[in-house]
């Protein structure tokens, strides 16, 4: 597939791993900020070719591991209802909330069905439109856009039925949050290319100026990666702290400001807390006022009474900020594993527990 | 956070903004993305499609420089 | 003339024996069996291969196959895998209140042409009939009957360090043809199903003297599955080329877009044989030349590591280990 397999060469791999080492002189620990990046340094083992210098940290740009535990139930609680179709992302459906899951609620009875986009789950409401159809808007800035279209598209069709249950996350202020935490040691970021396919990246020039901290905007492909790793040491081994862009076959500095501008006609920013790290003021998105009609947990106010909990021998928080290693974890392995996942990190392909345990030696 | 697939438009309907849809091929099965976020697509224009929006056309020059740094990596 | 099942058609009563007469006898009429009624009697001498299973796929037609074609293929290729010649099958059909009966002549059609295809009869069945809105249309249970020759031993505790590891054909097909033609991914396609039956091949290479030490077809959880299984169950390594596992572009095009790693993709007409060593270009040569093996392949090897694990080498680092995914894939955004 074009645009694809020209970035899975693996000899061409070897080349970049050859000039990292010929460059490294001494250690440097970075963090590769989106799941989807996990996913392929893990399936492609690429922390195996790089000098052992590198230690690559899995950053908290996974939904289904920054989604707090409070939305969880609430989707569970929804889905329960009778009159609720619950639409999600398939992402989404092993997440464990306080006790139980998606899949779960399903067996005993609630309407989930997965959705490919959140035009399908308008789409089920206006099939169904003697049903409440909530739609599980999770995701970063990349899927919000879509999130966005979708309610216009609602409120265009005027369907009285639809509603969203909001969970959106933006980066920038997780970077400045882990930044500011003073047991961080992540000295370089490779940035989510398709946040920033949205975003642009100039938001981020800030935080590497203040923090002094090179950001590298990373593609999703083995050699996009294995560059974003070389640019980014690069400029640590010049003691330079700048954003660069790995990623400009799709990424320009200012973005896409059609996908922008949907995301501030349809949404403000909010504060949010995020699972296992805590509350991030300004690090979210809800729904604006002038489209309330839309926000799932005003049309259903019982969904604020869930109490949420987090299971208590689950140190995901720790894991996603890179501060701990899931072998760190007692739990890893034993109690917790991805058929009896205790924290979103091991439910989530690319979460950093999944992910040692799918591909761990024994 | 996003899985992003690039894919070629083979062609583009509907005239109002929100409504333009493409039809994309992904190493041959075609499905309709939206181009809602991406007005300037064009048919033939490769995209990257998440969720089933458009949100980028693929910039041909810039394709090719992962291999163009490599090279200039080698010989410095 | 009714157009659709009635509650009475599973009553036992005339309805239920005009629907035996106008559709399943047609269908499975000329099987050396005889009358259809409670069982069918068949003088053995042989090992017996005994398997059974039971079809439920959503939608019930699909690219390349349906419920009847996947019920008969799915039996016949267990009984393969055992290395034995498929004899008979029992199909029992539990159908919904409702259900029209053309479309059960359809199936039932297609069960008839994929046993003429594997050379088995269906030699007795069942009908029952459940209230509307208890069933999803139809569902059917096979049972199937084969005859192990003399001196045939196949099963993971076979296999052996060395062992050439033989895929017939590309992987994924079936899984994504299936999600593609389910309602709601709006994926447009030509794959089709690789639904088909594989005793005819694995047949081919017992009658050449192939040492074939372990079959096994790669259906639900895949490929990658399979090898796990039998990974496991030797207590043995498998090492696996990535690059040598075939799968069709527009496979790929899907996985892509939903975030699934073809490896776990179900397959119903792809196998994997462990083959000793030396036979091993020998049993790609003939599998190549069979029209259930056009695109066989090498892709892999045992070794003797005692790990029990499936190792992908991807050709970049020093290998990933496969494991088993806790249920099905879903579509992913992240």
């Amino acid at each position: 597939m074009k645009y694809l397999d020209e970035y899975r060469d693996p000899g061409v791999a070897r080349q970049y791993a050859a000039a990292i080492a010929r460059m490294v002189t001494r250690p440097w620990t970075l963090m590769e900020v989106c799941g989807g990046q996990t996913h392929a340094i893990l399936r492609f083992g690429l922390d195996q070719l790089l000098p052992p210098e590198i230690a690559l940290l899995h950053g908290p740009g996974c939904p289904v591991c920054v989604t707090p535990v409070e939305l969880i139930d609430k989707a569970l609680a929804l889905a329960a209802r009778p009159e609720v179709i619950l639409a999600s992302y398939g992402d989404m459906l092993r997440v464990p909330g306080t006790s139980g899951s998606l899949l779960s609620v399903k067996a005993a009875g609630g309407d989930v069905r997965i959705v490919y986009s959140p035009t399908d789950a308008a789409a089920l409401a206006e099939r169904h439109s003697e049903r409440q159809v909530v739609f599980f808007a999770v995701g970063f800035e990349t899927t919000a856009p879509a999130n966005a279209m979708a309610v216009l598209q609602a409120e265009r069709k005027r369907l009285r039925n639809f509603s969203l249950l909001v969970s959106h996350m933006l980066v920038p202020p997780a970077l400045e949050a882990l930044l500011a935490s003073p047991n961080c040691h992540v000295q370089g970021f490779l940035a989510a290319g398709h946040v920033c396919t949205v975003m642009g990246f100039r938001e981020y020039e800030a935080i590497a100026r203040e923090h002094r901290t090179p950001i590298v905007v990373t593609g999703f492909e083995p050699l996009d990666i294995l560059q974003g790793v070389h640019m980014c040491v690069k400029q640590l081994e010049e003691g330079r702290a700048e954003v660069e862009n790995q990623y400009a076959r799709s990424v320009r500095p200012e973005g896409n400001r059609a996908a922008q501008e949907a995301i501030r006609r349809v949404f403000r920013v909010s504060d949010r807390r995020w699972r296992g790290i805590g509350d991030i003021p300004r690090s979210g998105l809800a729904l604006r006022e002038e489209y309330q009609e839309f926000d799932a947990e005003r049309r259903f106010p019982f969904v604020s009474e869930v109490v949420a909990r987090e299971s208590p021998d689950c140190i995901s928080g720790l894991i996603l900020q890179g501060l701990r290693k899931p072998r760190e974890c007692p739990a890893f392995a034993a109690a917790c594993t991805p058929e009896t996942p205790l924290g979103a990190t091991m439910v989530s392909d690319e979460g950093a527990c999944a992910a040692y345990y799918r591909h761990r030696r024994p | 956070m996003c899985l992003a697939t690039p894919g070629q438009i083979l062609s583009i309907h509907g005239d109002d903004l929100l409504e333009r849809t493409a039809r994309v091929s992904f190493g041959g099965a075609v499905r309709e993305v939206s181009l809602a976020c991406l007005p300037e697509a064009q048919v033939g224009d490769y995209i990257l499609a998440h969720v089933g929006f458009a949100l980028s056309v693929v910039d041909e020059a810039e394709a090719r420089q992962v291999f163009e740094y490599l090279k200039a990596m080698g010989a410095g | 003339r009714h157009t659709r099942i009635l509650l009475a058609h599973g009553g036992g009563g005339t309805l239920m024996h005009q629907l035996i007469e106008r559709i399943f006898v047609p269908a499975f009429q000329g099987q050396p069996a005889g009358p259809l009624h409670d069982g069918a009697v068949l003088e053995l001498r042989d090992r017996l291969a005994f398997t059974t299973d039971s079809y439920v796929v959503n939608p019930l037609f699909f690219p390349g196959g349906d419920i009847g074609k996947l019920a008969v293929c799915g039996t016949v290729n267990d009984l393969a895998m055992c290395g034995a010649r498929p004899l008979c099958l029992s199909a029992g059909f539990i159908l919904e209140e409702g259900f029209p009966i053309e479309d059960l002549r359809r199936i039932a059609r297609s069960m008839r042409e994929a046993a003429d295809e594997a050379k088995v009869a269906i030699v007795t069945g069942d009908t029952k009939v459940v209230d509307r809105g208890k069933g999803d249309g139809l569902y059917i249970n096979t049972a199937g009957i084969g005859l192990v020759a003399e001196g045939v031993r196949i099963s993971p505790a076979a296999v052996r360090p060395g062992d050439v590891v033989l895929l017939n054909g590309d992987v994924g097909r079936h899984g994504v043809a299936i999600l593609a033609a389910r309602e709601g991914f709006q994926i447009e396609t030509r794959l089709e199903s690789d639904c088909a039956p594989l005793a005819d091949a694995v047949l081919h290479l017992l009658d050449a003297g192939i040492e074939i030490h372990c079959l096994r077809d790669c259906t639900r959880g895949g490929l990658a599955t399979t090898l796990v299984e039998i990974a496991r169950d030797a207590r043995l390594q498998i090492e696996i080329a990535e690059a040598a596992v075939p799968v069709l572009e527009e496979t790929r095009g899907i996985c892509e877009i939903l975030g699934f790693d073809p490896l776990y993709v179900a397959n119903e007409g792809r196998f994997a044989a462990f083959v000793a060593p030396a036979d091993a270009d020998r049993a790609l040569d003939l599998l190549r030349a069979h029209p259930q093996g056009a695109g066989a392949g090498r892709i892999g090897v045992v070794s003797p590591d005692p790990s029990g694990l499936v190792v992908l080498q991807s050709g970049f680092g020093s290998g990933r280990i496969l494991d088993m995914l806790s249920g099905e894939q879903l579509p992913r955004i992240c």
